[in-house]
C-alpha cells in the first residue's frame, strides 16, 4: 500500500459552478481536486494540455488497423482477412500510397484528413515474450520486463510533475496498472451515483481513518461523483449540438455498457446489463453499443474539460485477442474497431475548444502474426500500430519507419518488425504536453530508458 | 493455534470460507482448524449447484442448433433475430447455471469448499465473452474442475484441457496440423486449416509452468502441434456429438521436443505425456503455491507459506486436497491482520450471507456484479479475474459498492437489529469504532449499510 501524502483538499466553498452540484450530493466532507488551481502561473499554457491514453487490450492487429494495402507482400500474407485497396467495396480508406485506416474507422480517417490523426505502424514495447499479461504489464508498468514494478509509468509521470500538478482519471469499473501508484487518480464508470443516505460518506470517512487505501478511494470517488454529473450534462449537451447523436437527451446518467468490455458481438459479456430490463434492455444495449460508445467517450471529455478537472486519463477496451475468424471489413474485429472509432469520436466532440489542446495515443499491447493463421484468425505477434489523434497534433506522416513486410524483413519471419519503442512515443507525448524533465522520464517514469529518446515532431 | 478461539473462528468463516451466516461462527468456534478440515473431501469433490443440469455435450448442440437455424432462415430469406436467440441462450441458461451458483455460495455450509472451488474455476478460466462459450462455462465447472478439487492436479489439468468448453474458449478445437489430411482435405474444400497455438500457450503460461520457467515460443509450437487432434465431437458423429474427440487425421505425426525433452507418443498420448511433466514440474509447483497464498492469505504472500505448499505438491504429486490441508494448518494464513480485499464476487456474496438471504433472480446478482467490473462469468482474459486490492478498490467501486449496500439494507432487514447481525457476520473481529458506529446509526438500515462497508467486513 502506498503511504503517499493526501493532496491538499479544497473547501466547497471556493467551487463556483459546481457548488450546487457537489453540495447536492449532501456529502459533509471535503471534495478533492474539483475547482484546484492545477499549474502555476510560470506554467502557462501546460495548465490546459490534455493527454488520453487509450490501451486496447487481447493485441490488436495493426495491419487491420491501418492496412498496408501498398505493400506488395500484404495481400498474399493475409489471405482471407486482407483488407481491400483503396476504392474498392469495403476497402481501406486511404492516408497515403501505403497506408490506409481500416473502413470502420470513418471518424479517425476524418481527423486524419485534417492532420488531427496520425499512425504509428511498426511500435512496440521492449518485450518480446508475446505473452498478453507479461507485454500489458511492460506497456503500463514502463520497466523494460514484465513485473519490474507495481505502479503504472503514467501515474509515475504525474509524481515527477510534482504529486497533485495534474489530475488523472481511468475509466472502468477497476483501477488498471498504468494508473496505480503513489498518485491518488480518480475511476469513474457510468451507473447509478452514490445512494440516499447522506450521512453515510461522512461516517464512512470516519471509520476509514485507518484504512489510508479505502479512504483514498472514498474521497475520490464522492468528488468524481459530483463531477460527473457536470460531465454527462455537458456530454450530452455537446452531441445533440452536434445535431448526429439521436436519443442523447435521455436523462443524465443513463447506464452504458461498460468501457472496459464493449462486447458487441459477444452477448455472453452483456449478461447482467442485459438483465436490467428484461428483453427490451438487452436488445436496447446491443444495438445501442455505437451511440453508447460516443456518449462514454464525450462523457469522459466532459470531465477533462471542467476548470481543475484531470487532465490525464486511461481508457482501456478488451477484445482484441482475434485468433479466430476475425474477419476483414466486416466481423469481429471491425466491430471492436467501430466501438472504438466511435468513443474517439465522442471525445473529439466533446472537448469542444479544448481538442486543440489534446493528444490522445491508443496503443496495444503487442500485434499479431503477419501472415493469416489456420482458422482465420491471427496468432500473438510483435510490433502493430498506435493511433496518433488531437487538435494538438502536428500534420504530418507516419510515426517511425515502415519496415515493410518484405521476405526478410519480418520479425523472427513471422511478425511486423519494430521500429519504434513506445516509450519513446509516450516520452515525446508527456514533454510536449507536460514538459516533464528528460531525466525523470529515463529513470523514474521509464527505468533504464535513457537510450530510449522522446519522439519529436509529434505535438505542433 | 496460539490464536483466541473466538478470533480463529471468525478467520476461519470469513477469510476461508465466504464470511459468516448468523450462528457460523459458532458453530466453528469448538474446533476452527477441524471445522476447516472436514470440509475437504477427497474422492468426492466440490458441491454442485445444480445435479442433474445439462450437460457441455447438450450445450454444444443447441448452439449448433441455433447455427442450423440460422443458416436455414438466412437460405429462406427469412429474417433471423439473433438478440432473441441470445436471449434465451445466455439469460436462460448461462443466467440460469450463475445463479444457481450463487445461491450455493449464499447458502453452504461448507463455505471454505466453496472458496477452494471457485479458486480452481478461476485457475481454469473459460469466459462467456464468447456467445460460443457463453452457455459451456457451467458445465465446465460442473464437469472438469468441481470433481477434481480435491484430486490431483494432473488430472484436473487433463479434464479442462479436454472440455468442449475450454477446447472452444482457446480455439483448440479448429487447430489442425498442417501436414495432416485433414488439413489437406480442408483446403481442398476451400477451408483454412492449421494450427492454432493458443490453449498451448495458456496451458503452460496460466495453468502449469508459468510465464518465467523459461520455455521459448519453439516450446510454445512444439507443444500445440503434440495437442493438434484435441477436438469435439460433430453434428453427425453420434455419441460423439458435442463431446471432447481425439481426430487422428488431424494430429500432426511425428516427435515433438518441448521444454528440452523429446516426445515419440504417437496421437493423444503425446500431449498427456507433455501435461504429465508439465504437472509435475517445481516450476507449476511455486506457480500454484504463490496463487493459492495469494488468494487465501496476502496479495504479497509470506514466503514461507509459498514454501510449506510447494513442499506438499512437490511430496505428493500434486494431491489437492493434501494442499488444502497444509494451508489450513499453516500459522501464516491465521495472520489476525486481515488484509485480502473482497473482489465483487466475495462482497456481494459475503453480504447475502450476513443479511441471511440468497439472490432469487439473476439481475439480483448481475446488475451489480456488472456495475462492479466482475460480470457474471465473463473473466475478461484466460487470466482470469484479478486478486489484487488495487484493482478492485478503485474509488469509483467504493461509491458503487456503498449505493448497493443502502440498497440491500433497505430491501432486506425487515427490522432485525444491525448490531446483532454485526456480530454474527464478524464475531471477534468487529472493531469497537465499528460496532459503536452502527449502535449510532440513525436507522437500521443504515446501521446494515454501515456493516457492510465497514473496512472489516470489505477486508478478509
Amino acid at each position: 500500500m502506498s503511504n503517499a501524502p493526501t493532496p491538499p483538499a479544497l473547501s466547497l466553498a471556493s467551487l463556483s459552478r459546481r457548488q450546487a452540484l457537489a453540495g447536492a450530493l449532501g456529502v459533509g466532507i471535503s471534495v478533492e481536486f474539483l475547482g484546484r488551481k492545477a499549474f502555476a502561473a510560470a506554467d502557462g499554457a501546460m495548465e490546459t494540455r490534455k493527454l488520453v491514453v487509450v490501451i486496447c487490450r487481447g493485441g490488436m492487429d495493426g495491419l487491420s488497423v491501418s492496412p498496408p494495402v501498398g505493400d506488395p507482400n500484404y495481400a498474399a500474407l493475409r489471405g482471407s482477412i486482407a483488407i481491400p485497396g483503396f476504392d474498392q467495396p469495403g476497402g481501406a480508406l486511404r492516408l497515403d500510397g501505403t497506408f490506409g485506416l481500416h473502413p470502420a474507422l470513418p471518424s479517425v480517417h476524418r481527423l486524419a484528413l485534417k492532420g488531427e490523426a496520425r499512425i504509428a505502424p511498426a511500435l512496440a514495447s521492449p518485450d518480446r515474450a508475446r505473452s498478453h499479461f507479461e507485454a500489458q504489464d511492460v506497456l503500463e508498468n514502463g520497466a523494460t520486463a514484465a513485473y519490474g514494478t507495481d505502479s503504472g509509468w503514467l501515474n509515475r509521470a504525474l509524481q515527477v510533475m510534482g504529486p497533485g500538478k495534474v489530475k488523472a482519471i481511468s475509466v472502468g469499473a477497476t483501477a488498471p496498472l498504468i494508473l496505480r501508484g503513489g498518485v491518488e487518480a480518480a475511476s469513474w464508470s457510468p451507473g447509478p451515483g452514490a445512494g440516499r443516505d447522506t450521512r453515510l460518506p461522512g461516517i464512512l470517512q470516519d471509520l476509514y481513518a485507518n484504512d489510508p487505501m479505502l479512504s483514498r478511494a472514498l474521497a475520490s470517488g464522492l468528488a468524481t461523483e459530483a463531477m460527473a454529473k457536470v460531465a454527462n450534462a455537458d456530454a450530452t449537451a455537446a452531441l445533440t449540438d452536434a445535431g448526429d447523436m439521436p436519443g442523447a437527451t435521455g436523462p443524465a446518467g443513463a447506464p452504458a455498457p461498460a468501457m472496459t468490455a464493449p462486447a458487441m458481438n459477444a452477448p455472453g459479456a452483456e449478461m447482467a446489463g442485459a438483465t436490467n430490463a428484461g428483453g427490451p434492455a438487452l436488445q436496447a444495449t446491443l444495438r445501442q453499443g455505437l451511440p453508447a460508445a460516443r456518449k462514454l467517450g464525450a462523457t469522459l471529455a466532459g470531465f477533462m474539460i471542467q476548470p481543475g478537472g484531470p487532465q490525464v486519463a486511461a481508457v482501456s477496451i478488451d477484445g482484441f485477442d482475434t485468433h479466430a475468424n476475425q474477419g476483414a471489413s466486416q466481423g469481429q474485429l471491425a466491430t471492436r474497431l467501430a466501438y472504438l472509432d466511435a468513443a474517439l469520436d465522442g471525445l473529439a466532440e466533446g472537448m469542444g475548444p479544448a481538442w486543440k489542446d489534446t493528444a490522445v495515443v491508443v496503443v496495444t499491447e503487442f500485434g499479431r502474426t503477419a501472415r493469416v493463421n489456420g482458422t482465420a484468425g491471427t496468432d500473438h505477434g510483435t510490433a502493430s500500430t498506435a493511433l496518433l489523434l488531437g487538435g494538438a497534433l502536428k500534420r504530418g506522416g507516419i510515426v517511425g519507419d515502415w519496415p515493410t513486410l518484405a521476405q526478410g524483413r519480418l520479425f523472427e519471419d513471422r511478425d511486423t518488425a519494430p521500429t519504434i519503442d513506445m516509450r519513446g512515443l509516450f516520452k515525446g507525448l508527456l514533454v510536449a504536453q507536460f514538459g516533464v524533465d528528460r531525466r525523470a522520464l529515463d529513470t523514474v517514469v521509464f527505468p533504464d530508458s535513457a537510450a530510449v529518446a522522446p519522439a519529436e515532431g509529434i505535438i505542433a | 493455534m496460539a490464536l483466541d478461539r473466538n478470533l480463529a473462528a471468525a478467520i476461519a468463516v470469513t477469510r476461508f470460507g465466504l464470511g459468516a451466516k448468523p450462528g457460523e461462527i459458532l458453530v466453528a468456534r469448538d474446533d476452527p482448524e477441524a471445522w476447516l478440515l472436514a470440509q475437504v473431501r477427497p474422492g468426492v469433490g466440490a458441491d454442485q449447484p445444480q445435479p442433474g443440469a445439462a450437460t457441455s455435450a447438450e450445450r454444444v448442440q443447441q448452439f449448433r442448433d441455433y447455427q442450423k437455424e440460422k443458416q436455414a432462415a438466412k437460405a429462406a430469406g427469412e429474417t433471423f433475430d439473433p438478440v432473441k436467440f441470445a436471449r434465451r441462450l445466455i439469460i436462460g441458461d448461462a443466467g440460469a447455471d450463475f445463479l444457481a451458483r450463487a445461491k450455493l455460495a449464499a447458502t453452504t455450509d461448507a463455505d471454505f469448499r466453496e472458496r477452494w472451488t471457485l479458486f480452481w474455476c478461476n485457475h481454469f478460466t473459460v469466459s462467456a465473452i464468447k456467445l460460443q462459450t457463453a452457455t459451456l462455462v457451467g458445465p465446465f465447472e460442473q464437469e472438469a474442475i468441481r470433481p477434481h478439487v480435491f484430486g490431483r492436479f494432473g488430472d484436473m489439468l487433463v479434464a479442462s484441457s479436454s472440455h468442449p468448453g475450454m477446447l472452444l474458449y482457446l480455439d483448440q478445437a479448429q487447430s489442425v496440423g498442417p501436414d495432416t489430411m485433414a488439413a489437406a482435405f480442408l483446403s481442398r474444400g476451400g477451408k483454412q486449416a492449421g494450427l492454432n497455438e493458443n490453449l498451448a500457450r495458456e496451458i503452460m503460461e496460466l495453468h502449469t509452468v508459468g510465464v518465467d520457467a523459461g520455455y521459448t515460443q519453439a516450446d510454445v509450437t512444439e507443444f500445440a502441434r503434440a495437442m493438434t487432434g484435441w477436438s469435439i465431437g460433430g453434428l453427425r458423429e453420434g455419441d460423439d456429438a458435442g463431446k471432447f474427440k481425439f481426430r487422428p487425421a488431424a494430429h500432426e505425426g511425428g516427435a515433438r521436443t518441448v521444454m528440452g525433452k523429446r516426445y515419440a507418443q504417437d496421437g493423444m498420448d503425446q500431449a498427456l505425456a507433455v501435461m504429465k511433466d508439465l504437472a509435475a514440474s517445481p516450476h507449476t509447483a511455486n506457480h500454484i503455491a504463490v496463487k493459492l497464498a495469494r488468494h487465501f492469505v496476502a496479495d504479497d504472500p509470506p514466503p514461507a507459506l509459498v514454501a510449506k505448499l510447494q513442499h506438499t505438491y512437490l511430496g505428493t504429486g500434486g494431491d489437492l486436497g493434501e494442499l488444502a490441508k497444509t494451508l489450513v494448518m499453516a500459522p501464516e494464513a491465521w495472520s489476525p491482520q486481515p488484509v485480502k480485499f473482497k473482489t465483487p464476487y466475495e462482497f456481494v456474496v459475503s453480504s447475502w450471507r450476513a443479511a441471511d438471504i440468497a439472490p432469487q433472480t439473476l439481475p439480483d446478482i448481475g446488475q451489480i456484479l456488472n456495475a462492479l467490473g466482475q460480470k457474471p462469468f465473463s473473466a475478461p482474459s484466460p487470466k482470469g479475474w484479478a486478486e489484487e486490492a488495487e484493482v478492485w478498490c478503485a474509488p469509483d467501486a467504493v461509491i458503487k459498492r456503498m449505493a448497493w449496500a443502502q440498497d440491500l439494507a433497505a430491501k432486506v432487514l425487515n427490522g432485525r437489529d444491525p448490531g446483532q447481525l454485526a456480530q454474527d457476520a464478524l464475531g471477534a473481529r468487529l472493531t469497537p469504532l465499528v460496532a459503536k458506529a452502527i449502535s449510532r446509526a440513525e436507522t437500521r438500515e443504515e446501521g446494515l449499510a454501515i456493516l457492510l462497508m465497514s473496512p472489516e467486513f470489505q477486508r478478509r
